[in-house]
């Protein structure tokens, strides 16, 4: 009844969890049922060993947070060599979210994941906006865009998704873009860019200043560029943003995302995922609905 | 193993303006609790907060089932927090966080150096220690007497020490000033200010002495996963809601240092 596919993966359902939100899937492992997930996506892998930015990078703002991390992470070589090893029996669709500051690093740390047996997808991440070399800067320009996602595409050979930023006049465009260089599915939207000043104290939360909003304070502006996107590509789309119900995740669907992902959500119920899964079922129980791809994209 | 459960509030108390104590009672079988470990309760029905707030352990019952928190009103949400009543359902992530070491033996000693709301997880800790045989001093500060809640409370578990800023109570001056806190001890615990812990910190490894702290960053997840909270340690950034909250200073050389 839940069941979608995104290229070639299966999915028992369109419900998956978004990179940075729910670690290496372990830390929720207490509250979830990590089998009964679509999918997860797990935290952004970079070719080196990253520190990240300074502490504070974390603030409360009205129905959401800003975070500036800056993608810390042991790099791709642990993730291969330990973390790996530790998640890979899960029956469930564990997708590597790959980060970079360059073009050849974004294809050295493909490279690598595309050897692992039960890694069937990466999320190409050209979306993050807290570095300071690569990350959005890839993702705001559709001829970078293409490049990136085209030089990737020629060492990796599984399902390439790619993550894409609001941060742009045109999120189509880049869509469009990427679809062309060879991407198999886009996914949207990663943090938008936004700021909050401590009046007291008379300076930015964040130690970076700018740092990536998140929460439902985003979910009518990635839906509206789930649908506008949905209705410019021919690759599904999986939609995320804001999401902490099934209602919220019906409206992804609806407005085409063939899957969608939770985030902040996580934070606040870590069982959130499993309550989705429970909610779609019961949408689709008491609208007859015998099959969830029924109603996506259907506005 | 962690859960999400709902706690009923049985008692709430008012202690002076800023601090309030809930005992709340699981309702069937609690997850044992480590002294040092936190919670992280959902606020509700607040416009301003959405993320749920870790909160550190002030006091367990097995027997009972009832965990109790020492909260200071300090922003939005532990005011929203403040308004609960006897009766009231709290949602809460627990239990969380690497806790104190309690493995000492019997007949060793510990010093128990706690500061403003930094004394909450240290009533658990004493407790814990003095049924092992530790002979525990706890080392409470503040600015004035009131500011420093359920000192009494720590009577039955160990010699009880007071400075003040203001002379109110106790000795007057800050806690590293204090008489007891330069005598020998086989460990330190520390929570409180960060000024006060990193002196506490920096005295203990100038002595030798074994010493850990208990830190306090703002967080998200509360289970390592977001990476919001991380501090900086001779390792790298670690997360203080999972590495710690409790850290041996053997790893923060840098922290207490600056």
């Amino acid at each position: 009844m839940l069941a979608v596919k995104i290229d070639n993966l299966q999915l028992k359902n369109p419900v998956m969890t978004a990179s940075g939100t729910f670690g290496y899937g372990e830390e929720f492992a207490d509250f979830v049922d990590l089998e009964r997930l679509g999918g997860f996506i797990v935290k952004g892998t970079t070719g080196s060993h990253r520190e990240g930015n300074p502490y504070p990078r974390m603030a409360e703002t009205p129905s959401g947070m800003l975070n500036a991390v800056g993608l810390q992470n042991g790099g791709v070589e642990k993730f291969c060599k330990e973390v790996y090893h530790r998640i890979k029996h899960l029956d469930t669709n564990i997708i590597v979210n790959v980060s970079g500051s360059s073009i050849e690093e974004y294809c050295d740390v493909a490279s690598q994941i595309d050897e692992l047996e039960k890694i069937p997808a990466i999320e190409l991440n050209i979306s993050c906006p807290n570095v300071k070399k690569g990350g959005m800067g890839f993702g705001t320009n559709p001829e970078m865009a293409a490049q990136v996602v085209s030089e990737v595409r020629k060492v990796y050979h599984k399902t390439l998704i790619v993550k894409l930023t609001p941060n742009v006049t045109s999120v189509v465009d880049i869509a469009k873009a990427v679809e062309a260089a060879g991407a198999d599915s886009v996914s949207l939207i990663n943090t938008m860019l936004g700021m909050a000043i401590d009046v007291e104290k008379r300076r930015p939360y964040l130690s970076t200043i700018t740092g990536g909003l998140s929460g439902p304070a985003v979910k009518p502006v990635a839906v509206r560029m789930v649908w506008q996107v949905a209705h410019a590509v021919q690759i599904p789309v999986i939609g995320l943003g804001g999401i902490a119900s099934a209602a919220d995740a019906l409206e992804f669907l609806m407005a085409g995302a063939k899957a969608i992902q939770v985030g902040t959500a996580n934070f606040i119920d870590p069982a959130v995922t499993m309550k989705i899964v429970d909610g779609l079922e019961d949408y689709c129980k008491r609208h007859g609905i015998s099959d969830i791809n029924e109603i996506i994209g259907i506005i | 193993m962690k859960e999400i459960h709902d706690f009923k509030v049985l008692e709430r108390r008012q202690l002076g303006s800023r601090y309030f104590a809930l005992v709340l009672e699981h309702g069937g079988r609690m997850q044992p609790v480590v002294p040092g470990q936190f919670v992280e309760v959902l606020v509700e029905g607040s416009r301003e907060v959405m993320l749920r707030r870790p909160i550190s352990v002030h006091d367990v019952d097995e027997e009972r089932g009832t965990l109790t928190l020492l909260i200071q009103i300090v922003g939005n949400g532990t005011r929203k927090l403040a308004e609960l009543q006897a009766g009231d359902k709290l949602n809460m992530v627990y239990p969380l966080g690497h806790g104190f070491t309690s493995d000492l033996r019997p007949q060793t000693s510990a010093l128990l150096v706690g500061g403003g709301a930094g004394i909450a997880p240290l009533l658990h800790l004493s407790k814990v220690l003095k049924a092992k045989g530790v002979s525990c001093t706890i080392l409470l500060g503040g600015r004035t007497a009131e500011l420093i809640p359920v000192r009494s409370e720590f009577e039955p578990y160990g010699r009880l020490c007071i400075a003040t800023d203001d002379g109110s109570l106790g000795h007057k001056g800050l806690v590293v000033e204090h008489p007891a806190f330069a005598e020998s001890y086989d460990m330190i615990y520390t929570c409180g200010p960060t000024p006060m812990m990193k002196a506490v910190a920096r005295s203990a490894a100038e002595r030798g002495i074994r010493c850990e702290v208990s830190l306090e960053n703002m967080m998200a997840c509360g289970v390592g996963a977001c990476l919001c909270c991380v501090t900086d340690t001779d390792e790298g950034h670690r997360c203080v809601c999972k590495d710690g909250p409790v850290f041996d200073i053997g790893t923060l050389r840098k922290w207490y240092e600056q």
